[in-house]
């Protein structure tokens, strides 16, 4: 698993870098909350949010911070696939590749790139194992 | 032979026993569901018992004038989707009352959440309570039900989820706290408490669709007919808890 994110990781970069300005922790913070538009709570636990209300889908993001890299977190959002075959966290910076999208969403990622921007300034904040 | 074999697979209950989403359900939801006097789901059966003998349509005729007694029609929603030899496709408990209504009473057909439906299909849905769910998985139906098993695998919408993902592989997890079920169509249409009010099977599928940003299939469309039969038959040995109750 390590090696394959080692491996990934000039592409991520390099991907990455085409899009990195600084995000807003704030912002990130409330986002991943966010049930409709972020949905991490949906699968993930995360701080700061009801614990009947959070998933058992995935790990828990307490500490997620101290274990990756800015970079990193930003290719687990956008291209979670490339960590995971057969994942089942959305690919958030994809459109294409995708079977009967509902017409509101055709052609839209799940996020905006600077709203992955702000969540990943979050998640760099997350240092606490839970 | 192969072909066979790969039948079985497909088609082979799952090797553990299904659990119905009344398992996990609260103590509280399980206890409506238990007493008839409780569940809301029988005000539209009282209102499906009044339509029973109500003629309608050009024919002018009632349900009763062709089946008597609701209980006449015990157990036929136990083997829904069944085959229909004339249209040459399987069709849903609420297809089948829709023909009826158009070939017997001459009146419309209705969408599966039309009131009206939702009293009737209620009412023989509640004709099968407690009887185990058996729907053939061979002949002329296999293929819609490799159709139904192919879509239930299938990857779909914004967020690239099947429905295998949530209720074959992540049963008993959950999703946002609510404890995903294994997704049997054993209790339709269903009281719940979310919709504070009956909904279809349909109704159902659109919510999950919708769920993973997909483009939800008609409730008259070959897809969701699919599904519908993979489902029941997928929840054979479990018993119909029309009309059931669910968070
Ligand atoms: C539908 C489920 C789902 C959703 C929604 C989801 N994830 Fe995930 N996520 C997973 C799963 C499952 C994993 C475990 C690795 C894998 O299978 O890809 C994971 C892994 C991760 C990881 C790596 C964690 C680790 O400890 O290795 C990060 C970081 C992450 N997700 C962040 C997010 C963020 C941020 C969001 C929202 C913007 C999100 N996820 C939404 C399912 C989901
Ligand atoms: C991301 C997870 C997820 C996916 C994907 C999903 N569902 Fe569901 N489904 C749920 C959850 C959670 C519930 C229970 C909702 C509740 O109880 O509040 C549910 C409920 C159901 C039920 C009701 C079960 C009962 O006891 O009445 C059926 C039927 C169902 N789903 C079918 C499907 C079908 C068919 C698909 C694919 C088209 C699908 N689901 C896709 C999460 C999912």
């Amino acid at each position: 698993m390590a090696g394959i994110a080692r491996s990934l990781l000039p592409l991520s970069l390099s991907l990455w870098a085409s899009v990195a300005v600084a995000g807003d922790a704030g912002r990130g913070r409330a986002l991943l909350a966010d049930r409709t538009k972020s949905l991490c709570v949906l699968c993930h636990m995360v701080p700061g949010a009801a614990a009947h209300l959070q998933g058992s889908l995935a790990p828990d993001l307490h500490g997620v911070g101290a274990r990756y890299t800015e970079a990193e977190l930003a290719a687990h959002i956008t291209m979670p696939e490339r960590f995971n075959p057969e994942t089942i966290m959305p690919s958030y910076g994809r459109t294409d590749g995708l079977t009967n999208v509902g017409r509101a969403w055709l052609g839209k990622p799940v996020m905006a790139p600077g709203q992955i921007e702000d969540i990943v300034a979050y998640l760099l904040t997350l240092k606490d194992a839970p | 032979m192969i072909r066979l074999l790969l039948a079985a697979l497909l088609f082979a209950s799952p090797a553990l026993a299904q659990r119905s989403g009344y398992d996990d359900a609260s103590v509280q939801t399980r206890a409506m569901q238990d007493d008839d006097s409780a569940n809301p789901g029988f005000l539209w059966v009282r209102h499906g018992e009044e339509l029973w003998s109500q003629p309608t349509g050009t024919a002018g005729k009632s349900c009763a004038n062709c089946h008597n007694a609701p209980d006449t029609l015990r157990n036929v929603a136990a083997r829904y989707p069944a085959w229909d030899a004339t249209l040459a496709r399987p069709i849903t408990l609420v297809q089948r009352i829709n023909r009826c209504r158009e070939s017997h009473q001459g009146t419309t057909a209705l969408a599966p959440d039309n009131d009206i439906m939702l009293a009737l299909s209620a009412l023989v849905g509640l004709q099968s309570r407690g009887t185990k769910i058996v729907v053939a998985n061979d002949g002329p139906l296999a293929p819609f039900l490799a159709d139904g098993a192919r879509l239930f695998r299938q990857r779909q919408g914004q967020l690239n989820l099947s429905c295998a993902n949530c209720h074959d592989d992540r049963a008993g997890q959950r999703l946002g706290g609510s404890i995903i079920p294994e997704g049997h169509a054993n209790g339709y249409p269903q009281y719940r408490l979310e919709w504070q009010g009956l909904g279809s099977f349909n109704r159902r599928l659109r919510s999950c669709l919708i769920g993973v940003r997909a483009e939800p299939y008609g409730p008259a469309s070959a897809e969701a007919v699919a599904i519908e039969l993979y489902l029941m038959q997928r929840a054979g040995g479990l018993t119909v808890e029309t009309p059931s109750v669910r968070p």
